[in-house]
């Protein structure tokens, strides 16, 4: 490919390509940075001098709790998406091929509509007089409404609901390599489906899990809109008070530091995730 | 494991991530103002909202934003995936992981750094601002369909190509293009519907001259119930559904 490198195809695609990530990403995390370590300014958001106040004002009492609490859903709603999506995407690998495909189509259709607009559908569900207090009701279950809406568990129903898909299709991904090879020789080995599952299919499937918590951790920090929505003002998430300390507050820097944990987060999960896969590379083949 | 079991299972599971937007379809269509309640059928919610001035020249804003979002993503992502496929250059990893970490990281983080670079810079916050914003975040995911297309392609071709005497520009005409083209489409449609959907990074970037519906609607949405969202919830669930069966045709299609 050596004569390729004076083609000017070739150098305007890489200029463009290069050009557009360096502007748009590359740079505005590096100003992310910047700003979490600059003082905050009524005028121009931030100037100097540099400090680390941002970071101090991470750990103030009064938003630390709010940090736990968001770090409490989150974990919440990884948890509940991984018990309903593990048996859910082994079920759904062991599905004849020609019906998976439908049933694949069907998950995925989520992450293509709107997700504010199934989020204020779960409104209609939980509000005070919504469909799921009048149907308890109708039932006999209860005799007076319940306060379902502007919960924590509302917050947490409503970051299950977006996100479990992002939790089964990784999951599904490492079911369908599931090979039965391996667990037929756990089994001639004399090993029961107990601890067949704990020495054998957990371990493969680890990797999967990981990117699952991943891909729902993180966003149940900063999907801002699900609090907005459906739980009022003392159930917010880190996102939340991102979002308020840029176009309210107006304090950069410490939404900047607030934006720089949840980087830090992504980045060990990351890591997390890739060790995990290295481990199974090498015990697994 | 009985076979019933798991199947029960995933009715079950499938059930509850349908149930909600059943409701809302279904009471999209109420003649009822309190919205808890039936009261008959009615599209007196779908005429407030056509009636409503506003509302449509949102939907507009919204379109265009979505239509010049995913054409310009969809050329960028495309010359990127080709140029990750076919060359050899310093960096390739480094820009790889760029485009990894725009996919991975909360919306949130991106878009307050995009918020910090625009005003930076300068630049008026509306239509332009909202166009690089929506660009940048659906670039990975054309990038990443039309890689699965290149990586099961047959590399002989490109070199034939060459050896017949096309330029690199005129072989990726001829040949490459014409093979990418499924994965071309159903980039473009993905990234149309994810502009579309946008809320996080539409809300920090986009400015009062340039009003789009899913900032209308999370303003609606905050205080109470509103059954106009019913309506116009609906109709966005419809446009996705049909640009997703699209997309899938298109990929199935072009797999046989």
């Amino acid at each position: 490919m050596g004569n390729t490198l004076q083609q000017p195809f070739r150098t305007a695609v890489l200029v463009l390509v290069w050009g557009w990530l360096l502007f748009l990403v590359f740079t505005p995390n590096l100003l992310v940075v910047g700003a979490s370590v600059m003082t905050r300014d009524p005028s121009t958001f931030i100037s100097l001098p540099m400090n680390l106040d941002a970071y101090r004002q991470l750990l103030n009492p009064l938003y630390l709790d709010v940090f736990l609490h968001s770090l409490y859903m989150a974990a919440m709603t990884t948890l509940i998406c991984l018990l309903i999506g593990y048996p859910f995407a082994w079920s759904l690998s062991k599905v004849a091929r020609k019906n998976r495909l439908l049933l694949i189509f069907l998950l995925i259709v989520p992450f293509w509509t709107n997700s504010l607009v199934r989020t204020y559908a779960l409104k209609l569900i939980l509000a005070t007089n919504g469909l799921l207090n009048n149907a308890l009701m109708a039932m006999g279950i209860i005799d007076e409404p319940m306060q379902m809406l502007y919960t924590e568990g509302a917050v947490i129903i409503g970051l299950v609901y977006l996100l479990l898909p992002f939790m089964i299709l990784p999951l599904y991904t490492v079911f369908e390599d599931l090979r039965e090879d391996f667990l037929r020789a756990s089994h001639d080995l004399g090993a029961g489906r107990w601890s067949t599952f704990i020495h054998v299919i957990v371990p493969l499937t680890l990797p999967g899990v990981l990117a699952g918590v991943m891909l729902v951790l993180l966003p149940a920090m900063g999907l801002f809109f699900v609090p907005d929505v459906l739980g009022g003002s003392r159930n917010l998430l880190v996102g939340n008070v991102i979002k308020n300390q840029f176009l309210d507050a107006r304090n950069w820097p410490f939404g900047a530091a607030a934006s720089i944990m949840l980087t830090l987060a992504m980045a060990f999960l990351m890591f997390a995730h890739r060790l995990s896969k290295r481990r199974i590379g090498e015990d697994g083949v | 494991m009985s076979r019933w079991l798991p199947r029960t299972y995933l009715t079950l599971v499938y059930l509850l991530l349908y149930v909600p937007i059943a409701v809302l379809v279904v009471f999209s269509f109420n003649d009822s103002r309190t919205g808890y309640e039936w009261g008959g059928l009615s599209f007196r919610w779908y005429e407030a909202l056509f009636n409503n001035r506003a509302m449509v020249q949102a939907m507009w804003n919204s379109l265009w934003l979505a239509l010049s979002a995913a054409t310009v993503s969809t050329l960028i992502g495309a010359l990127t995936a080709l140029a990750l496929h076919r060359y050899r250059f310093r960096g390739k990893q480094v820009l790889n992981g760029m485009l990894f970490i725009v996919m991975m990281s909360p919306e949130i983080v991106l878009a307050i750094s995009l918020l910090g670079l625009f005003l930076m810079v300068g630049l008026q916050l509306g239509y332009v601002s909202l166009l690089l914003a929506h660009v940048t975040f659906c670039l990975p995911f054309v990038v990443i369909t039309v890689m699965a297309r290149l990586s099961g392609f047959d590399e002989r071709l490109p070199e034939a190509a060459r050896d017949l005497g096309a330029s690199d520009f005129t072989m990726t005409r001829t040949v490459l293009i014409p093979v990418i083209m499924p994965a071309l489409l159903a980039g473009w449609l993905l990234g149309f519907t994810l502009s579309l959907d946008d809320v996080v990074v539409s809300t920090f970037v986009s400015g009062p001259s340039y009003e789009i519906l899913p900032l209308r609607i999370y303003s609606m949405v905050r205080v109470g119930l509103k059954p106009e969202v019913n309506a116009l919830g609906t109709l966005l669930l419809v446009f996705s559904l049909v640009m997703l069966m699209l997309s899938q045709w298109i990929l199935l299609r072009s797999k046989r």
